[in-house]
């Protein structure tokens, strides 16, 4: 105290404390900022901007061409076909995962002794790289050389063999059941955290009152998941609308746009049509597609809202 | 009853029918990769290797695979150093210390969570190109710690506003400014949260594909899942060497989760589990 009165008397109008403590929150935040405008803000606004270019990506930045592109984007079928198969996604993920990741929970809440080496072992595809795990299922769905058409001939159902990736009807199937093999673990432990945050109490009185395990799981233990669930169907929904890698690990979009994504549409326009000012239109809309649905949801489950 | 068969038969034996989907893609990787190539086309694509051959480890690990290797190190972990400490640092801003804007720009930040990042790769495609930094590994760090930020500053300032209060104020008395009480009480204290945060980022970014796959071109400047995919591309027709290299390209990790399961578990489901 003497010190600061001290500099007071010398005419300083600040203290050094007081100085440190204003200027503080600008050096702490100061990279975060920086590292966020640089790597985020300015390449989403200049997504936009290169959105009105016509350019091939060489040479002279490309020509000026308004909302022509945008014009394309809405006529452009195999955009919205994309778009289509991202729902597709998005709705098949919340509708395979989920379930099967309840179920999986409750299991391994259920074993007591093993289930941490289950857990473990089950946690495995999460660590995967979508490349690594691409390459792997490229070769599981061979139709020539791939396990799975072998299983299905072994198993006398060879006519259910198929060439998975390389057929219309299947590709995309076949991609989304990868997908899920993989994040369903994910989910898992998210709903085995909420089922242990289920107190011990509730379920031995109601096993007291004659409640059966199964009566216990749909009436008591179900709802309290539903807060975790809201949360996992969000996860799953916001992931599904930007997913790229397994996709283009293993179909590239194809056949013939059959397992298409708006993020693999948007690769393939700029890094191999060279459509580089059509192909920040097709990111931007992305941006502006995601940006609204995950708005809506977080609005309809407001499970963040209240966390944040 | 039905309760007591549930639990003795049908869960077990979901779990066990689980646990075949799981490790049946693994097992015939391992098999695969240890087969030579005439074998996958005479024999049942089941069968045992019909001897422990090491032909196309050996081939792939003459090959670049190291130079790969070393590029991941090297981007993954400058890469999350940085994104601790500078995340760290705004978490203690947000949670801590008192200015007008804290509560708007953790809201920002945070939305940044949303933004997909497949948005920015052709403007960061040109930035790179622009400032010199396109095919070397430096280029991807930049990217790397940028799309981390978001998440990390999310979880760091739910640590950082845990801490008690008193501590602050001891170190107040301790006449401590704000630096000195970040990197001498915050920091420290954050080390759950920090090892969270430096789990999850390193295996997100170890296994990043899109921005390594624009933003290098040499095999000598790309990392590991960039392995995967230029020697598939070199491997086309040998299924075996293919899938040695994804083998290889996966121990790493697996070493990493054999030893600490419990703390990568955790780090993974960083951002939706809380603690």
């Amino acid at each position: 105290m003497v010190d600061i009165s001290a500099r007071e008397a010398v005419g300083d109008p600040r203290p050094p404390r007081r100085l440190a403590e204003d200027l503080a929150p600008i050096v702490f935040l100061a990279p975060v900022v920086l590292l966020l405008l640089v790597f985020l803000i300015y390449p989403l606004m200049s997504s936009f901007r290169l959105s009105l270019l016509s350019w091939n990506g060489l040479g002279e930045e490309g020509k000026y061409i308004g909302l022509a592109n945008w014009w394309r984007l809405l006529h452009d079928g195999l955009f919205w076909a994309a778009a289509r198969n991202n729902i597709l996604l998005a709705i098949f993920s919340v509708l395979i995962q989920l379930p099967i990741a309840v179920v999986l929970a409750v299991v391994l809440d259920n074993l007591g002794r093993g289930s941490q080496l289950l857990k473990i072992l089950y946690f495995l595809p999460l660590l995967m790289s979508s490349v690594a795990l691409g390459v792997l299922f490229k070769n599981f769905y061979d139709p020539n050389f791939g396990p799975l058409n072998a299983l299905l001939e072994g198993l006398g159902l060879g006519n259910l063999a198929q060439d998975w990736l390389g057929d219309t009807h299947f590709s995309l199937a076949a991609v989304i059941a990868v997908i899920c093999w993989q994040n369903i673990p994910f989910y898992m432990v998210l709903f085995l955290a909420g089922l242990a945050s289920f107190p011990a109490e509730i379920s031995e009185a109601a096993i007291l009152d004659g409640a059966s395990e199964v009566t216990i799981f749909w009436r008591l233990k179900l709802p309290h998941l539903k807060g975790t669930l809201r949360t996992g169907a969000l996860l799953a929904i916001i992931g599904s609308l930007r997913y790229f890698d397994l996709i283009y690990v293993m179909t590239g979009g194809g056949p013939e746009g059959a397992s298409e994504l708006m993020a693999t549409y948007m690769y393939r326009s700029v890094f191999a049509s060279f459509q580089l000012g059509y192909g920040s239109t097709v990111a931007s809309a992305m941006f502006i597609i995601v940006t609204v649905i995950a708005g809506i949801s977080l609005r309809l489950t407001s499970r963040l809202e209240t966390e944040v | 009853m039905a309760g007591f068969l549930g639990r003795r038969f049908v869960l077990p034996l979901l779990g066990l029918f689980w646990l075949a989907v799981t490790t049946v893609p693994f097992l015939y990787l391992a098999l695969m990769s240890f087969k030579t190539q005439e074998e996958t086309y005479s024999a049942s694509i089941w069968a045992l290797p019909k001897s422990f051959n090491l032909v196309n480890y050996e081939e792939v690990l003459r090959g670049r695979f190291f130079t790969y290797l070393g590029n991941s190190v090297l981007v993954v972990s400058v890469s999350v150093v940085l994104i601790v400490l500078i995340s760290a640092m705004a978490a203690f801003a947000l949670a801590r210390l008192k200015f007008r804007l804290s509560g708007p720009l953790f809201g920002l930040i945070v939305a940044g969570m949303i933004v997909p990042v497949h948005v920015t790769l052709v403007p960061i495609y040109l930035l790179t190109r622009q400032i010199g930094l396109y095919d070397t590994p430096f280029g991807l760090i930049g990217p790397y710690v940028a799309i981390s930020l978001p998440i990390s500053v999310f979880i760091l300032t739910e640590f950082m506003r845990q801490i008690p209060k008193e501590l602050e104020e001891a170190a107040e008395l301790d006449n401590c400014g704000p630096f000195a009480k970040f990197f001498k009480i915050f920091l420290p204290l954050c080390g759950p949260g920090v090892s969270t945060v430096a789990i999850y980022n390193a295996i997100q970014l170890w296994n990043e594909f899109i921005f390594a796959y624009v933003l290098t071109s040499s095999p000598d400047k790309r990392t590991l899942p960039l392995a995967v995919w230029d020697f598939q591309g070199q491997y086309q027709t040998n299924i075996p060497a293919a899938l040695a290299v994804v083998t290889l390209s996966c121990l790493p990790l697996i070493i990493a989760y054999a030893i600490g399961q419990e703390h990568i578990v955790k780090g993974m489901m960083a951002g939706s589990l809380k603690g």
